[in-house]
């Protein structure tokens, strides 16, 4: 288990425990957290898992993931990245993600 | 080598339970719930001997074989037959039947066709198409809903976001038809299917065409990308080729199965009058509860285990994602439909890097249609037996017939 800290739009910290090879995206439903959709299950088509990662711990973005990033509500930063995409190992123990004001 | 349809048979590891049934019989193709529950029941894997495949029906287990592109791939097809050991009816699709790293050229310039973003682009004319098509429907009253909003939606709106110069609505839901029956065994259904073959299958190749389609919408973005390089110009038509296989008779069976949810579940009905945020969801919860697609094939390219049981080189799986959608274990209550369920991780669109990649498009159809409807339509109810049209890989209604009351 890797813990990943999630900051909401209203500013709260939410710690959850990631299992390793789970997406981020996954991570965060699997918690029932706020501000995540992930409406396309993973597939890199929807844009609503949308999620910056302002440490820049999570490596370069995926094949596709600039284009599809261009689909999110909120603005993309060079720190936004599509939580589907990023895969949760133990290096990332102590992650910080924040997430936008809105998915849709 | 002994061959059955169209891939090398194998005997099944030990362990591996046997049902000697036939998934594609048009009787469990109409009502495949019995048959769901007993592949689930039986275990995580089935081998099913008079087509030497393996079956799997469990949430996990589907969804694990079915997301893992490194093991069981695509490139050999997603039906019953093995493209390395046999022509297949007609070239591969250049993006379903393909694995990375080719895959995500393609994948790339058709996620960027049919993106949110570019799909909003739509919404104007879904929502009068749709408005218009409702109207007509509650001047009558009574219709045969198949017919008359299932396939009349999607194949006026959806040629003309290709931007395909001149339609032929009933080519283009047969060849989708054609496509999916394909991926089943070698009986009625598909040599039914197939039998159009020579009607439909030219009509379609030079609708594909640079000259056939205008300078707006999905086909002149996919022309787009051939010209900045990215693909070549075959290839092009290819992808167009996807939009026309994948993007009409898989929306027609969405919708017919939509409504037969809601006029199935007139209080489900009510709950979007009263609260069209729950459109979404009810759309989601459709394609759990109907799995419109309801099977799919992949291929096994090295010895591997799933579940602890040993699969070879060379099987066949069928992934049965109507089973892994109505899973107890995962689902709860499968067998009501609850606009309000939520049901994240459904595999109605499949999963992983394959997953389907017209799904915005197809929800906004669907979306335009219920928002139209919830603002007119008070109730709707149904006016005879649905009938199910069995399929290899698609479960739709063939006849559904319904009375929509005005509010």
């Amino acid at each position: 288990m890797t813990t990943i800290t999630f900051i909401t739009p209203d500013g709260a910290r939410h710690d959850i425990d990631a299992r390793d090879g789970q997406s981020v995206m996954q991570a965060a439903l699997a918690a029932d957290l706020d501000g995540i959709i992930g409406e396309c299950g993973g597939s890199m088509m929807c844009a609503t898992c949308h999620c910056y990662d302002d440490e820049g711990r999570t490596g370069p973005r995926s094949d596709g993931e600039d284009e599809m990033l261009e689909s999110a509500a909120c603005e993309v930063t060079p720190q936004s990245r599509l939580s589907c995409q990023i895969k949760v190992s133990a290096e990332m123990e102590g992650l910080v993600i924040r997430l936008p004001q809105s998915q849709l | 080598m002994n061959m059955i349809e169209g891939h090398v048979a194998f005997d099944p590891a030990p362990g591996i339970p046997v049902w000697d049934i036939d998934p594609y019989d048009a009787a469990i193709l109409r009502d495949p719930f019995p048959y769901y529950a007993g592949l689930r029941e039986r275990g995580p894997l089935v081998y099913i001997p008079r087509y030497s495949v393996l079956a799997a029906g469990q949430y996990d287990t589907t969804r694990e074989i079915f997301s893992d592109h490194e093991r069981f791939v695509s490139s050999r097809g997603v039906g019953l037959n093995d493209f390395r050991h046999g022509t297949p009816w007609r070239k591969p699709s250049i993006i379903l039947e393909v694995d990375p790293p080719d895959h995500a050229r393609t994948r790339k310039v058709m996620a960027r066709a049919l993106s949110p973003k570019a799909i909003a682009a739509f919404r104007e004319t879904f929502r009068e198409t749709a408005e218009t098509l409702v109207d007509q429907v509650l001047a009558k009253g009574r219709i045969e809903a198949v017919a008359e909003l299932a396939e009349a939606f999607p194949t006026t709106v959806f040629p003309r976001a290709v931007g395909m110069t001149d339609s032929d609505p009933r080519r283009l839901v047969d060849y989708g038809a054609m496509v999916f029956n394909a991926m089943g065994p070698d009986n009625a259904l598909r040599r039914d299917a197939m039998a159009r073959q020579a009607d439909i299958v030219p009509w379609i190749t030079a609708a594909c065409g640079r000259a056939r389609l205008t300078g707006e919408g999905l086909g002149a973005i996919i022309y787009a990308a051939a010209d900045a390089g990215e693909i070549t110009e075959d290839e092009a038509g290819m992808l167009v080729r996807s939009f026309l296989s994948a993007g009409v008779d898989t929306t027609v069976t969405g919708i017919g199965n939509m409504l037969w949810c809601l006029s199935q579940n007139p209080a489900e009905y009510d709950r979007l009058k009263h609260d069209p945020a729950l459109i979404r969801p009810a759309i989601e919860e459709m394609l759990r509860f109907t799995s419109p697609v309801h099977t799919f094939a992949r291929t096994a390219d090295r010895q591997t285990t799933v579940a602890g049981l040993p699969i070879p080189e060379g099987a066949k799986i069928i992934c049965v994602l109507g089973a892994a959608n109505s899973d107890p274990q995962k689902w709860g209550d499968p067998e009501r439909y609850r606009v309000d369920r939520r049901p994240q991780g459904h595999m109605g669109f499949g999963a992983g890097i394959h997953g389907c990649v017209g799904q915005n498009i197809a929800r906004a159809e669907i979306e335009a249609l219920l928002t139209a409807m919830i603002a007119r339509v008070d109730r709707i109810e149904p006016a005879g037996a649905a009938v199910w049209r069995p399929g290899n890989a698609i479960r739709s209604l063939d006849r559904l017939p319904l009375t929509f009351v005005a509010s």
